[in-house]
């Protein structure tokens, strides 16, 4: 436990096997670096390359589907790939690419040089990594994860299990996920005492930017989702191999008790999810409409109010499970009220574009996509909450179309949003804006043939996780357009990592503030210099940079101030580069190895609860054991180095 | 005067840690990071007793039992005599910072070990405990009470044997005079742990031992 102990004084001398790495620069650097810039790119890659995965495991998924009687996929191969899709999206690619955003820009809209804890953050982002591959490693070693992304007991947990679902599959899932929550509960404890302790001087909480403020409802709704699913997976991984009866009913076990576990963790984290969409949507439509986001206040709090209610609905996943009526109705009300803080901040965001001078870059239309998409999303989830409806839509493709509405039309859209929006800061090069325009339409045009379909033979009774069905029913034409439509997505994500690569080097180099923007992050060059602000800014107002920038004149006209901002001016900001004391005296934590040997310890843990054999907790307990106890003793910024 | 003043103003902050960059002095909260950081860890760790705890009260006087009840093996008196030593490894921790803080290493060291060694006298009472419900044919996988009963008190355990090797490797560190006055914040973090892992406690031995039927 003494990761937190990044503040220890510098003078006694340490025992070290492995020498203190020195440079934060070149390749091997990135394996001990405690940039949290560097860490976010990290976890950015990792993330898009796992989206490619799952993108591919989804178009395995569409093919066996696109006409009737499919042969691409045996009945468990399709188990299997529709399990890891979905663990893949939700543990591999959405948490991490939030994490990844919240990484890189938390700190530089606070006004902060760093995270709190730099050493915790690249455990965290190694954990997540050395999770995903453990996950993967099951299609190596004895099967993959094949009881869905919601694994529901006793399907995986009972011994019954090892005939419909043979293999190591259900093992791997329950240590892969306490793995990942493992890295997800890192970065949430970092996020929070970041935001809570180092905001610069004057930027109170009701002047944080909105994204800041999502990630931090994010970060305590995933403080305290991790640790309700992993006692879950606890409880299945002690039923799968020490024979105790948590989930089995013919021994006095509750199947619905890893339900209730399950998605008491499961509904928050729809908002884990969502949330960090809805900030960036939040940063990104003010900058392209050019007014402030209309009703500030009112989007924080209810964000703040959808991070409470998301613990009261998880019930509504179970209104199939006989819970009674009296419960149902209850979490039918309750989720139906969660629409009404999810409805104002759609308002707002109408509010915001209306009667501004909108921009339409490819940034602004995948934020206005998502709020068309997550709109409809929203709806077929209230149709979700009136329970006989539900009842009849529960298990149909239906509910698919709806949590795909809602988190590939969400958290997709708004991170592409935040994509092209924040990546000229990020690498200090614009991406191609022709073709992102058509990345987006063709993710729109894409999507919406694929999921939009799916409202329709869900209605006429096509089951969700169903392998192959028979011709005849009508779901035919239907089925094989939702197959057009991925591959239309598969396109647009290849049209975006085509314009990646081909920006990297002819992208248009980008100035520090290229959009105009409102907050910090624009105020600091493209890309911003590793201890983030030369001056810790002082804050004095909400849109700190953009009142920097602009003045009313006597008229009430908005007038540049060119000497505040030093936007367009190429001599003021060769000034701030030149800036002769900028970055001397500067301390910043010094690179260490010990993060990367503590995670990869993990995953032997992890074997050795999936193989049942010691003999991996001893490489594992090593690497534990010395990595946490040179950690402890390893000071954060190594005495004499400066930048 | 003029020296003297010089003097005073080369004089270290206390504690004499530089600036790192991560703004550990000076925050917002007036909480320090580390210690902030392992408050939210033992809020999220709370989430993870009640889920058990809960599970515990679901399934221990489930109808189809098989085996032993709880009346049948518990021994209130003996986890009441091993519940007190845990509490006072509490009393013990408390004495162990304020003596690091008052820069007195030798008390340090003694009530530091004296806290591992009742933490280790309670694991101790566990084993005891376990095994002797074994003996008495409660098993993990008895009946939902056995498999509910060693899955959470066995990760209290868990927690209270890492709270001693954390501890232990503190009084390791202040032998080799590697911990002086100037850590004491991180005997605070520690000792937030431990008090954690007591109060738990207090509320498991609560639930399972006390509650009636």
């Amino acid at each position: 436990m003494s990761t937190f102990t990044e503040t220890a004084p510098l003078a006694p001398p340490r025992p070290l096997i492995l020498r203190r790495p020195k440079s934060t620069t070149g390749f091997s650097s990135w394996f001990t670096t405690v940039d949290h810039k560097k860490i976010a790119i990290m976890y950015g890659g990792t993330a898009l390359a796992f989206f490619v995965v799952g993108g591919i495991e989804a178009l395995l998924i569409r093919l066996q589907l696109a006409g009737p009687n499919g042969t691409v996929l045996t009945a468990s191969q399709y188990n299997t790939m529709f399990t890891m899709h979905g663990t893949t999206m939700v543990f591999l690619v959405g948490m991490p690419l939030a994490v990844a955003f919240g990484n890189y820009f938390i700190p530089l809209q606070i006004g902060a040089r760093d995270v709190a804890f730099p050493r915790l953050n690249m455990f965290g982002y190694w954990v997540v990594l050395f999770g995903g591959l453990f996950i993967y490693s099951g299609f190596l070693f004895g099967g993959a994860p094949n009881g869905g992304w919601f694994g529901y007991a006793p399907l995986t947990s009972s011994p019954l299990s090892t005939g419909t679902l043979p293999g190591h599959g259900p093992d791997f899932w329950v240590a892969g996920i306490v793995l990942l929550g493992i890295g997800s509960t890192s970065a949430a404890i970092n996020f929070i005492v970041t935001v809570l302790n180092m905001r610069a001087p004057g930027m109170t909480l009701m002047r944080m930017p909105v994204f800041t403020w999502m990630m931090l409802v994010v970060a305590f709704l995933t403080l305290f989702a991790m640790p309700i699913v992993t006692s879950a997976m606890i409880m299945v991984f002690f039923d799968r191999n020490f024979d105790t009866t948590f989930f089995l009913a013919s021994q006095g076990g509750d199947p619905l008790l890893y339900q209730h576990l399950f998605w008491l963790f499961g509904h928050p984290e729809v908002y884990i999810l969502i949330l960090p969409g809805m900030g960036i949507v939040s940063e990104v439509l003010p900058v392209y409409s050019r007014k402030p986001l209309f009703g500030y206040s009112v989007v924080v709090f209810s964000g703040i109010a959808i991070g409470f209610l998301g613990w009261g609905v998880w019930a509504h996943h179970m209104f199939a499970t006989g819970l009674g009526p009296v419960a149902i109705s209850a979490f039918g009300l309750s989720t139906m009220l969660i629409a009404i803080p999810t409805g104002v901040k759609i308002f707002n965001w109408l509010g915001t574009v209306y009667g501004g001078a909108v921009k339409l870059t490819t940034a602004m239309l995948f934020s206005l996509g998502f709020i068309a998409m997550f709109t409809l999303g929203g709806l077929s989830g209230v149709l979700h909450s009136i329970v006989p409806s539900d009842t009849q839509q529960t298990d149909t493709y239906f509910v698919v179309a709806h949590f795909h509405y809602v988190l590939f039309g969400g958290l997709i859209f708004g991170v592409f949003s935040g994509f092209f929006y924040w990546w000229p800061k990020i690498f200090g090069r614009m991406l191609d804006e022709r073709m992102g325009k058509l990345t987006f339409w063709a993710m729109l045009i894409g999507f919406n043939l694929t999921f939009f379909p799916m409202h329709i033979v869900g209605l006429v009774g096509m089951p969700r996780r169903t392998y192959t069905y028979e011709p005849g029913y009508g779901w035919d034409m239907l089925n094989l357009l939702e197959t057009i439509g991925a591959f239309v997505i598969a396109l647009a994500t290849l049209l975006f990592l085509v314009n990646v690569i081909y920006t990297a080097r002819r992208g248009p180099i980008a100035s520090s503030d290229p959009w105009d923007g409102r907050s910090l992050e624009w105020s600091i060059s493209s890309p911003p210099p590793e201890y983030n602000f030369a001056d810790v800014p002082r804050v004095e107002a909400r849109d700190d940079w953009w009142h920097r920038k602009y003045t009313e004149d006597a008229d009430g006209r908005l007038v540049h101030l060119p000497a505040g901002g030093a936007v367009d001016d190429a001599e003021a900001e060769v000034a701030i580069v030149d800036d002769a004391h900028a970055g001397h005296g500067i301390h910043m934590p010094s690179p260490s190895f010990y993060p990367l040997v503590v995670a990869a310890g993990l995953p032997f843990l992890g074997y050795a609860a999936v193989f049942l054999n010691p003999w991996f907790l001893v490489p594992g307990l090593v690497l534990i054991l010395f990595g946490v106890y040179a950690w402890g003793l390893e000071p954060g910024t190594e005495p004499g180095t400066e930048h | 005067m003029a020296a003297i003043e010089q003097a005073e103003r080369e004089l270290p902050a206390v504690p004499p840690a530089a600036d790192h960059g991560n703004g550990a002095h000076d925050t917002h909260t007036g909480v320090v990071n580390p210690k902030l950081g392992m408050w939210l860890f033992l809020s999220s760790d709370c989430l993870f007793f009640g889920a058990f705890i809960s599970t515990f009260l679901l399934y221990r006087d489930r109808g189809n039992q098989k085996g032993p009840t709880p009346a049948d093996v518990f021994n209130i008196p003996f986890t009441s005599v091993t519940s007190f030593i845990l509490l006072m490894s509490s009393l013990t921790m408390v004495l162990a910072l304020s003596s690091i803080q008052r820069g007195e290493m030798r008390r340090f060291r003694i009530w530091i070990m004296a806290t591992a060694l009742f933490g280790a006298t309670f694991i101790g009472g566990q084993i005891f405990e376990f095994t002797e419900f074994t003996r008495q044919g409660l098993n993990l996988d008895t009946s939902t009470f056995g498999s509910s009963f060693y899955v959470l008190t066995g990760l209290h355990g868990a927690h209270v044997t890492v709270g001693i090797v954390w501890l232990i490797s503190l009084w390791g560190l202040a032998m080799q005079g590697r911990m002086t006055q100037a850590d004491s914040e991180r005997i605070e973090v520690a000792g937030l742990y431990w008090h954690f892992v007591d109060v738990v406690w207090i509320v498991i031995f609560t639930v399972i031992y006390l509650i009636p039927k």
